[in-house]
C-alpha cells in the first residue's frame, strides 16, 4: 500500500501539472476575488473565510478528473484490482494521494492568501483546522465521483455535476466554522459537525467507491 | 400472488394497461374538482388575500417531489438486491417527473414568495433543500444519459441514488444549521392541532390526491415506454446479428 501511495505521489509530481495545478488555480481564484468585488478591506475580511473554502473546493474538483481515468486508460487499474490489496484499500490510498497533492498544499498556502484577503488574525487557526478537517472528506467524496464517471468519455463536467451536491454539507460546516472563527464567535459546534461528516465519509465512502469501481471494471 | 410477480415485464404491462385509464381519469377528475374548488370557491385568506390559492399547486408538487425521490430510492434498492429490471426502469421513469415537480414547487414558491415575503428567493432551509434536491435529480438523470451499457447504467445510477439520499438528508439538516427559516413549518400534519383551516384543507386534500394519481399514471406510463424501448433495442440487436 505504501508503494502504491509513493507511486501515485511520484506520478503526480513528475507528470507536471498534477501537483501545482490545483495550487495555482486556488491562488488565481483568490487573487481574482478582490478584482471582482472591490478592494474594500471590510468587505474582503467578511467574505474571506467563505472565499477560501470555495477556492479550496474548486481546486479539489479540478484534479478529480485525472484521479482514476489515467490509471483506467492505461490498464493499471485492472492490474491493481488483481493485487492482494482489497479495492477498498486502493481507493483509500488514491484519496490519500489526492489529498496530499491538493488538500495539503492548499492548507499550507491558505494563511498566506488569508493575509491577502484581510482575514482577521484570530481566524487563521480556525480556518486551518476547518480546512484540515474538511478537505479529506472532499478528496474521498471525489474518488467516489471519479469512480462513478470512469467509463464515460469526457466525464469531467458530469463529475462536477455529481460531486458538487455531495460537497454541500462539508462546505456548509467548514465555511461556517471558519466564518465564526474569523468573527470571534463560538466555533466548536460547526467544527465538531464537520469532523463528524468527515469521519462518516472516510468510514463509508471507500466501500461505496470500491463497489462502483468493481462494477466499472466488470 | 405476490408483488414480485409484477417484476415480470409482461405481467407489469398487463397490470399497468389495466390501471392506466383509471389513474388518468382519477387524476383528471381530482385535479379538475380540486383546482376549481380551490381557485374559485374558497374565501380569500384574511392576510394573504388571493395569493393563498397557489397552495393548491405548491404543496402537492412539493409532496410528490420528495416522495418521487423516495420511490426511486426504494426501487433502486430493489434492483440492487433482487435484480428486477422493471424496478430500476421505474426509477428511471420517475426521475424526470420528480424534476418537473421540484421545478413547479420552486417556481410556484417564488411566485408566492414575491407578494408575501417581498422576495422571489430567500436562502431559507426549505427552499435551499429543494434546490439541492433539484441538483440531485439532474445528476441522476445525467448519469443515466451518459452511460451506454444499460445494466451498468442501472447499477451506477442506483448507487448514486442511495448515496445521494444520504447526502440529501445530511444537507437538509446542515442547511437548517446554516440559516434561519422564512418558510412556515409543517401545517398539514395529522397529529398537530394547528392546521390549515378546513375550508382550505379539503380542496387541498383533493388536489394532493390528484397529484398522486397523476404521478402514478406518469410513472406507469413512462415505465411501460422504457420496457418497450428495451424490447425494440433487443429486437434490433437480434436483427443485426442475423444480418
Amino acid at each position: 500500500m505504501r508503494a502504491l501511495l509513493i507511486r501515485d505521489l511520484r506520478l503526480a509530481l513528475r507528470s507536471g501539472g498534477g501537483f501545482g495545478l490545483g495550487l495555482t488555480f486556488f491562488l488565481i481564484v483568490i487573487v481574482l476575488v478582490p478584482f471582482s468585488v472591490g478592494p474594500a478591506s471590510s468587505l474582503l475580511s467578511r467574505i474571506a473565510p467563505g472565499i477560501l473554502w470555495l477556492g479550496a473546493l474548486l481546486a479539489c474538483l479540478l484534479s478529480l478528473d485525472r484521479l482514476l481515468t489515467v490509471d483506467w486508460e492505461d490498464g493499471a487499474l485492472d492490474l491493481l484490482s488483481t493485487s492482494p490489496i482489497p479495492l477498498e484499500g486502493i481507493v483509500s490510498i488514491k484519496a490519500l494521494a489526492h489529498w496530499i497533492t491538493t488538500g495539503l498544499p492548499l492548507l499550507l498556502v491558505a494563511p498566506l492568501l488569508g493575509v491577502l484577503l484581510h482575514l482577521p488574525v484570530d481566524g487563521f487557526g480556525v480556518l486551518i483546522s476547518s480546512l484540515a478537517l474538511g478537505t479529506p472528506a472532499l478528496s474521498m467524496i471525489g474518488v467516489f465521483g471519479a469512480a462513478l464517471t470512469i467509463g464515460i468519455k469526457r466525464g469531467g463536467l458530469l463529475l462536477s455535476l455529481l460531486v458538487l451536491p455531495l460537497y454541500i454539507p462539508t462546505l456548509i460546516f467548514g465555511a461556517e466554522a471558519a466564518r465564526r472563527g474569523a468573527q470571534g464567535l463560538e466555533f466548536g459546534t460547526p467544527l465538531l459537525f464537520l469532523a463528524g461528516i468527515t469521519g462518516f465519509v472516510l468510514a463509508l465512502m471507500p466501500f461505496v467507491a470500491a463497489v462502483v469501481l468493481r462494477l466499472n471494471l466488470r | 400472488m405476490s408483488l414480485w410477480e409484477y417484476a415480470n415485464p409482461v405481467k407489469f404491462l398487463r397490470l399497468s394497461g389495466a390501471l392506466l385509464p383509471w389513474l388518468w381519469g382519477g387524476a383528471l377528475v381530482c385535479l379538475m374538482v380540486g383546482l376549481t374548488w380551490g381557485f374559485f370557491f374558497t374565501p380569500d385568506d384574511f392576510r394573504q388575500g388571493s395569493t393563498v390559492k397557489i397552495i393548491y399547486l405548491h404543496v402537492p408538487a412539493a409532496l410528490i417531489a420528495i416522495n418521487a425521490w423516495f420511490m426511486m430510492l426504494v426501487t433502486s434498492l430493489v434492483w440492487l438486491v433482487r435484480r428486477h429490471h422493471v424496478s430500476v426502469l421505474a426509477a428511471k421513469a420517475a426521475a424526470p417527473v420528480g424534476v418537473a415537480m421540484t421545478l413547479i414547487t420552486l417556481i410556484t414558491g417564488a411566485i408566492w414568495g414575491q407578494p408575501m415575503w417581498g422576495t422571489w428567493w430567500a436562502w431559507d432551509p426549505r427552499l435551499t433543500s429543494f434546490l439541492i434536491l433539484f441538483f440531485f435529480y439532474l445528476g441522476y438523470i445525467a448519469l443515466w444519459e451518459a452511460i451506454d451499457d444499460p445494466d451498468s447504467a442501472a447499477d451506477l445510477t442506483s448507487i448514486l441514488c442511495l448515496v445521494g439520499s444520504v447526502f440529501a438528508i445530511l444537507s437538509r439538516y446542515a442547511v437548517n444549521f446554516w440559516n434561519q427559516g422564512l418558510h412556515q413549518g409543517a401545517s398539514l400534519s395529522l397529529d398537530k392541532k394547528e392546521n390549515v383551516a378546513d375550508v382550505f384543507y379539503l380542496p387541498l386534500l383533493v388536489c394532493i390526491g390528484g397529484f398522486i394519481l397523476l404521478f402514478l399514471a406518469l410513472v406507469f406510463y413512462r415505465t411501460g415506454t422504457e420496457i418497450r424501448l428495451r424490447r425494440i433495442r433487443a429486437l434490433i440487436a437480434r436483427e443485426t446479428r442475423i444480418a
